[in-house]
């Protein structure tokens, strides 16, 4: 969003500063770069007997990657207009973990669980833990919520979604 | 009039009662995905796609553009009554139309930015229906090196239009073409940058791409600022409807003026987002009343969303005509045309007469219907703003991981999903833009297609793209595009005394 502070927020220190994440950022780009024209030279970058081989037009892709990574990082580390601004601090660091752990473990229960009991359980755990809202709700909603979804995919539109390697849902036939 | 034959054959396409009730369906659902955060034309689109499979082209387009129309709407609900843009593009309604809510007048703001939404919108629709064949004629004589030079404008575009870093916007694009190479060759057969998996030989799918860029992305942007709703209440009666509707003809010339803005920034890659600062700077600037802007004056929330409905309509001729997206939305569209086996470009105006009036009929009915919609149930949109970001939130991410599972009923696309939204939460906090990625994606293995079929006449020399005026004279445009951040600051330096710039140029 367009309201982040460019200058260091009073109380919470900075993690990071823009500058840093950018060349970061543009190192682990021209890294990219690099493997797509070592891999596009591998596939043949040049003329092969029918035209032209399958890794002639990534190898420019490639190369305008590593150049324009490198430009950035010149522009984040050397140039005098280089962003200072904060980046993340510690306060905004916390609360984008807070919702990006949860989302990975949801994302890994999905797995054994499948999608809908992961994600009642996900809803109801975030409103109890994130919301401080009463587990007899959370729980409530998080249920109605996944109720809804299996009626509108595996009823109405008969589009089946991943019961999961447990298939804890096995029982209702879909 | 041969269009307004093919236009009412069109109307009577959509007007079969399925597709009305898909065309409600599509809008309601549309302002929902514009009012809540994280959840947006692009990947709204996206993540109802799966769900259009089993219906017929038609149909679905119709549904799916309307969700788009809806997204249009509901950017301004959240611009005016929370000073919350629900979209980029309502960025710029925020500055006269909440002020204008807090005055009490938040009924006269609404009525104004969707009036005048449908108004942008109607005058583009009207400019696809007569232009779009006559693009689409003449692009039928394109071969493989002019449609590789309008892929090379397209793409230039982002350059020459885009604010801020030029080396960030070539990296977004060239990153797309990257992935979008992932994969298995389709002209050779081999496979590429799979690195020996065979789960990446399907490649990356854009639908992910949008999913995890936009909407985890959006969430993550969100949480980091504690998001604290604090909305003022909205009531429209016919009453308000009725007097701000005898004020809005007094501003026809800010209306037109912006519409224009707004479907020269569609059809060029744009967007609506600028578009919309654009228009709104421009009314600042030549209205009587200028001065007042940004302390709740009507003309200041006509002008930026008259100009991002007419950009975000208008953003489909590109795609029907041609076959290239001028916004992510429209590449999404355009993603949905080729899973239901269309195939988009000129030839989808002989082939498939059918689908390409209805949708554009669809574009006149839907958005009557969305300015219907809209006013009549702003209170209920409203109110769901209301409920928590903290039962949203994790409501929208399941509903994002639901919409990436079904693209292709695949577990791994889930973490891609998640992968992608925090590559995209990274990168909008550094300013890269996600737009020439997403297209970069989409348009990524037609591009690379019509690339080697040009070399391949040629013979590997570039200068095909030169052979004929009509090429050459795209190409040079794009190169211009492209290097056009050179030229603007060499110009700057020449217009400015030397003093002034001296100090901050140095080698760059």
């Amino acid at each position: 969003m367009s309201t982040q502070a460019k200058d260091d927020a009073p109380g919470s220190p900075a993690v990071a500063k823009n500058r840093t994440v950018d060349a970061v950022v543009a190192a682990i780009l021209f890294v990219v770069g690099a493997v797509v024209i070592i891999e596009s030279r591998r596939l043949g970058a040049g003329w092969s007997s029918d035209g032209p081989g399958a890794g002639y037009f990534p190898f420019y892709i490639g190369l305008i990657i590593c150049i324009s990574s490198l430009g950035i990082l010149y522009q984040s580390l050397l140039s005098k207009s280089a962003d200072k601004g904060t980046f993340v601090d510690r306060e905004q660091l916390g609360r984008v973990l807070s919702v990006l752990l949860p989302v990975a473990i949801y994302v890994f229960a999905i797995v054994f669980l499948g999608l809908y009991v992961a994600s009642a359980i996900y809803i109801a755990l975030f409103m109890i833990i994130l919301g401080k809202y009463r587990p007899v709700r959370s729980v409530a909603l998080g249920l109605a919520v996944c109720a809804v979804f299996f009626m509108m995919f595996e009823v109405w539109f008969k589009v089946p979604l991943y019961k999961g390697s447990l298939d804890l849902l096995g029982f209702l036939g879909y | 009039m041969e269009e307004l034959n093919s236009l009412m054959q069109g109307f009577g396409v959509v007007l079969q009662p399925m597709n009305i009730v898909l065309m409600f369906v599509g809008i309601i659902l549309g302002v929902l995905i514009g009012v809540l955060p994280g959840l947006g034309g692009a990947n709204g689109v996206a993540i109802l796609l799966p769900l259009t499979f089993s219906m017929s082209p038609t149909s679905a387009i119709v549904m799916l553009s309307c969700i788009y129309w809806g997204a249009l709407f509901g950017g301004a609900i959240t611009s005016i009554l929370f000073n919350i843009p629900g979209e980029p593009w309502s960025v710029a309604t925020t500055f006269d139309g909440y002020p204008l809510a807090q005055k009490g007048r938040a009924g006269a703001a609404l009525t104004a930015a969707f009036t005048s939404s449908f108004v942008g919108a109607f005058v583009a629709v009207v400019m696809i229906t007569f232009l779009a064949p006559l693009v689409a004629r003449f692009a039928l004589q394109f071969g493989a090196p002019e449609f590789f030079s309008v892929y090379l404008l397209t793409f230039c575009s982002f350059v020459g239009m885009g604010k801020g870093s030029p080396f960030k916007i070539l990296v977004a694009m060239a990153l797309g073409f990257a992935l979008a190479a992932v994969g298995l060759d389709t002209v050779t057969g081999q496979l590429r940058l799979t690195f020996g998996q065979s789960e990446l030989m399907r490649g990356f799918d854009f639908l992910i791409a949008v999913i995890g860029l936009f909407g985890i992305g959006e969430i993550l942007l969100s949480m980091e600022e504690g998001l604290q709703f604090s909305g003022k209440s909205a009531r429209i009666n016919p009453k308000v409807v009725w007097e701000t509707w005898k004020e809005l003809p007094r501003y026809w010339v800010t209306s037109l003026r912006s519409s224009l803005v707004g479907i020269w920034m569609g059809i060029t890659p744009g967007g609506a987002t600028p578009a919309s600062f654009m228009s709104y700077g421009l009314a600042k600037k030549m209205s009587r009343t200028g001065s007042k802007f940004g302390t709740g004056e009507i003309e200041g929330v006509i002008a930026p969303e008259t100009a991002a409905h007419a950009a975000g309509t208008s953003a489909l001729l590109p795609m029907l005509a041609l076959g290239i997206p001028g916004s992510p939305t429209a590449a999404v569209l355009l993603g949905g045309l080729l899973i239901w086996g269309l195939q988009p470009g000129p030839l989808l105006f002989v082939e498939q007469k059918d689908f390409v009036w209805g949708l554009i009929a669809s574009m006149y009915l839907g958005n009557l219907v969305g300015l219907i919609v809209v006013l009549t149930t702003v209170p209920l949109f409203a109110s769901i703003l209301r409920i928590p970001f903290s039962i949203i939130a994790p409501v929208i991410i399941v509903i994002c991981a639901i919409g990436a599972y079904t693209v292709h009923n695949a577990m791994l696309d889930i973490w891609f999903m998640l992968g992608f939204g925090v590559i995209g939460y990274v990168f909008k906090k550094l300013d890269y833009p996600l737009a020439p990625l997403v297209l970069a994606l989409v348009l990524g293995d037609k591009a690379e297609d019509s690339f080697r079929q040009a070399m391949l006449v040629s013979q590997g020399d570039v200068t095909i793209m030169w052979s004929n005026p009509l090429v050459g004279s795209i190409t040079t445009l794009a190169l211009m595009m492209l290097v056009w951040p050179l030229i603007s600051k060499a110009l700057a330096l020449l217009r400015t005394p030397r003093s002034d710039v001296a100090a901050p140029r140095q080698g760059g």
